[in-house]
């Protein structure tokens, strides 16, 4: 197992560095640049502007800069579009906050799910199934973007009980409804394949001899349904993890939060090429640490699994 | 504006006293003097250098202060310089500074306007609003972008602590009204060369306006707080400003109705409601903008658009009321000229479009068309760029159904921002959507857009238009000529104008002192009150 990790690791160094220069090669052919707006920029102030972030240089020494920056000073460079700021401080400001409510969304969202879902399938076709498969179905249709507004016209308008958006790690009332509005649609799908992968193993071999041997119920089913039942939840909840915790534009945009969803996204949309690629390598590592502890955990769980 | 070239009016405008907030009779102040503002998005930057956009101009505006400010009306009134003189050549401003003080008690001297103007000029600096020291004319700036000349030989100098001398390039009839932007504000030099780039941050920040700030989390909230070493502290009544970002206009505007923010836009199509239901709240001001449908006239533009008859059936076809009553509905005004009605000293040239109905001239444009050899048989085959946005969508839609009848099939090309602006600026489009802000309230701001070596993503060029606006640069009237820039326009048509824009905000009855005759909206905190409800 031990070697499995290393070796896992040692591919991730490849892969990260296959990432970033890929990002950089699109990234440059994108059409426009940071700095075109309304105005064209007179020559010689763009030449200026060019210089001083270094992107007259030709790309394959802008990238192979870049990539000595972050290696020996660990330096994300500045911000093209906040120049009063650097990308490792507005990563430092941003990522805390979606860190914050992108967790508690994901437990929420697997308690919930998980719950649901085991009750769906142990009670199968009853009243308690279409209800918990009810839930989830409309948590799945009512689409963050509807329910967000929605949430701060209730509790913000209506009822005046929660601020309808921006930030204190002080004070939870401004987390609530972002973890709300995250959580609810990945709540649903964790109950979706709970429930069907709970149903599969409940009518496998091993329950039935456990349940013909007398076991009690509460027994195969925690012990021997559930641990199985978890592998596809699992591999789902993985690259959910990161992209829950690395926000969400949609929860950003409505709440306000000053979280790195948004920031991700109009990165690309201002062309601020060093936010977008900082941002698109905090994702990547993220992804391929949480691909790795779900395949350790899938070892974990089912003894049959061997690296 | 009146031309601020003859001296004497000028000077006698700067005797009167600093304009002084004074509740009107009757009211009574609230006990709590906060004024909470939106914001679509984070503040940039909080270097006066460095900022390029409105809503860090906005905060800048309150945390520092230049030569000159803006009253209710738009109109320069003086902000750090007490009065000035101009030379005879119209060459040299010499300013002449108050005793004002920097947050941290230091004076403010005329070698902090120096250092601050030659700050953004400075290539290393590279700011990207270097451009508009040069749209100022001060002398060298050009040659010190380009780094011929060392920041030093700006056209500005500290002639003592108190005396600040600028000379220009040329004579430039508008050079006291580009005074009141954050780029020419002056900088604590003492302090930013000690501290570097962390001058800005927020705890080391220092200005001279009549606030400070108290905290800033980016693209969350922006808080100010009274600056009590201001020179004219004794006059500012609002203690608190907050800006509060919020990333959609619509969860703003259901966050304005509960109470957390003064001020809000008012998203499309809402304006007729919200001023049904909240008449004292709902408000429409002119805005220094306008919207256009710009036509590649370049090598590269399409053949058929070189054809001035189907430029003119175009604009004329084009059904301003239905744009801007059904769709906009905001008080919006439909534009027959670039320049903005509201701007001053501007008169739009009498007859032409404006004195038609539409359908006489839907009749002129099929008649051009015809003559042209177009029409439904033979349709005129064009695609119309805009940038994402569910108005410039719903305009283009517009557009599509008005043209459509008279035979010239628009195809819609929605691209993202980059994009469109890049195209624009490489002359690869056919027609674009295109809108233009109001440096400062004067035509030429507009007009200049046009010039041969204008911004002019069209490429359109004509020498008439060009002498014009060089005459009016040093002439004492411009209303005339500006209007023979205007009707030259009308007559070859380098663009569609569609509409003017207007502010479209909620704003709380409880707060005075807003502009609303400032064409560019320029409000400072110090100006404004909340009254008790």
């Amino acid at each position: 197992m031990f070697a499995f990790i290393l070796r896992r690791l040692a591919v991730a160094v490849p892969t990260l560095l296959l990432l970033i220069v890929f990002s950089f090669v699109l990234m440059s052919l994108a059409p426009g640049g940071p700095f075109t707006g309304e105005r064209a920029l007179p020559p010689a102030v763009l030449a200026n502007l060019e210089a001083q972030y270094g992107l007259n240089d030709p790309l394959w020494l802008q990238i192979w800069n870049y990539l000595v920056s972050i290696v020996v000073h660990f330096d994300f460079g500045p911000s093209f579009v906040y120049p009063d700021r650097t990308v490792n401080q507005l990563i430092a400001a941003g990522f805390p906050v979606t860190l914050t409510y992108g967790g508690l969304a994901f437990v929420a969202a697997v308690v919930v799910g998980v719950a649901l879902g085991v009750a769906a399938a142990i009670w199968h076709n009853t009243w308690l199934d279409y209800l918990a498969v009810g839930i989830s179905i409309g948590a799945q249709v009512l689409p963050n973007f509807v329910m967000a507004p929605l949430l701060v016209l209730v509790f913000t308008l209506w009822y005046r009980v929660l601020p309808g958006g921006g930030w204190s790690f002080n004070d939870p009332s401004f987390w609530i409804m972002p973890v709300i509005a995250l959580s609810t649609s990945y709540m649903a799908s964790i109950a979706r394949i709970t429930r069907s992968s709970m149903l599969e193993v409940l009518g496998s071999n091993h329950i039935r001899t456990a349940r013909a041997k007398g076991m009690p119920e509460s027994r195969v089913i925690i012990r021997h349904a559930l641990k199985p039942a978890m592998l596809p939840v699992i591999s789902y909840l993985g690259p959910v993890f990161v992209s829950m915790i690395t926000g969400s534009v949609v929860i950003d945009i409505y709440f306000s939060t000053g979280g790195i969803g948004k920031a991700f996204v109009d990165s690309a949309l201002n062309r601020d090429y060093a936010v977008m690629m900082g941002v698109t390598i905090l994702i990547g590592t993220l992804t391929i640490l949480f691909n790795l502890l779900v395949d350790v955990l899938y070892a974990w769980i089912d003894p049959k699994i061997r690296y | 504006m009146t031309k601020l070239f003859a001296t004497t009016a000028l000077v006698a405008a700067l005797a009167m006293p600093a304009y002084a907030v004074q509740p009107a009779e009757g009211e009574t102040l609230a006990e709590t003097q906060t004024y909470t503002y939106w914001l679509l998005d984070a503040i940039k930057s909080l270097d006066p250098g460095k900022n390029t956009d409105v809503e860090g101009s906005d905060v800048l505006r309150q945390l520092f202060e230049g030569l000159m400010n803006e009253n209710a009306e738009g109109e320069m009134i003086p902000g750090v310089a007490e009065s000035y003189e101009v030379s005879e050549d119209g060459l040299t401003y010499t300013f002449n500074l108050r005793d004002a003080n920097w947050s941290n008690g230091e004076p403010v001297t005329a070698e902090d306007f120096v250092y601050g103007w030659q700050r953004v000029v400075t290539p290393a600096f590279a700011s990207e609003y270097a451009w508009y020291i040069e749209l100022m004319n001060v002398a060298n700036a050009t040659q010190v972008i380009a780094g011929e000349m060392e920041p030093s030989e700006l056209g500005v100098r500290a002639v003592d602590d108190k005396t600040l001398e600028v000379t220009l390039s040329e004579p430039t009839p508008y050079f006291i009204n580009t005074l009141s932007l954050a780029t020419t504000y002056p900088v604590p030099r003492a302090l930013v060369e000690e501290l570097g780039d962390a001058w800005i941050q927020p705890q080391n920040i220092v200005g001279n306006g009549a606030y400070t700030l108290a905290s800033h989390n980016l693209g969350v909230e922006i808080v100010m707080q009274k600056n009590p070493e201001y020179w004219d502290a004794e006059n500012v009544v609002m203690e608190t400003v907050r800006g509060v970002t919020v990333n959609d206009n619509n969860v703003a505007l259901t966050r304005y109705q509960a109470g957390e923010l003064d001020r809000v836009q008012i998203p499309a199509g809402q304006f007729p409601r919200l001023e049904a239901e909240f008449p004292d709240q709902a408000t429409s001001v002119p805005y220094g903008c306008s919207y256009a449908y710009v036509f590649n006239l370049s090598e590269k533009g399409p053949e058929v658009l070189k054809d001035q008859r189907v430029r003119e059936a175009m604009a004329l076809s084009l059904n301003r009321d239905v744009i801007v009553d059904q769709i906009l509905q905001g008080g919006q005004r439909p534009a027959y000229t670039w320049t903005h009605w509201a701007i001053n000293g501007f008169a739009a040239p009498e007859g032409g479009m404006q004195d038609m109905t539409q359908d006489e001239r839907v009749e002129r444009a099929r008649e051009l068309l015809a003559e042209a050899g177009y029409g439904p048989d033979n349709p005129v085959r064009l695609q119309l760029q805009y940038n994402t946005d569910e108005n410039h969508r719903l305009l283009a839609i517009a557009a599509q159904q008005f043209w459509r009848p008279l035979g010239i099939e628009i195809e819609l090309n929605n691209v993202e921002w980059a994009v469109h602006t890049d195209r624009l600026q490489n002359q690869d489009f056919e027609m674009a959507r295109y809108a233009w802000c109001a440096d400062y309230n004067e035509a030429s701001t507009f007009l200049d857009w046009f010039r041969t070596d204008g911004y002019n993503s069209g490429k359109w060029s004509n020498a008439e238009y060009d002498q014009i606006l060089a005459e009016a640069a040093t002439a004492e009237d411009t209303e005339p000529l500006y209007r023979r820039a205007e009707e030259i326009l009308d007559a070859e048509v380098p663009a569609v104008w569609v509409y003017h824009y207007a502010k479209v905000d909620m704003i709380n009855e409880s707060i005075k002192g807003l502009p609303t005759e400032n064409l560019r909206n320029t409000w400072y905190a110090k100006d404004l009150y909340r009254v008790a409800e």
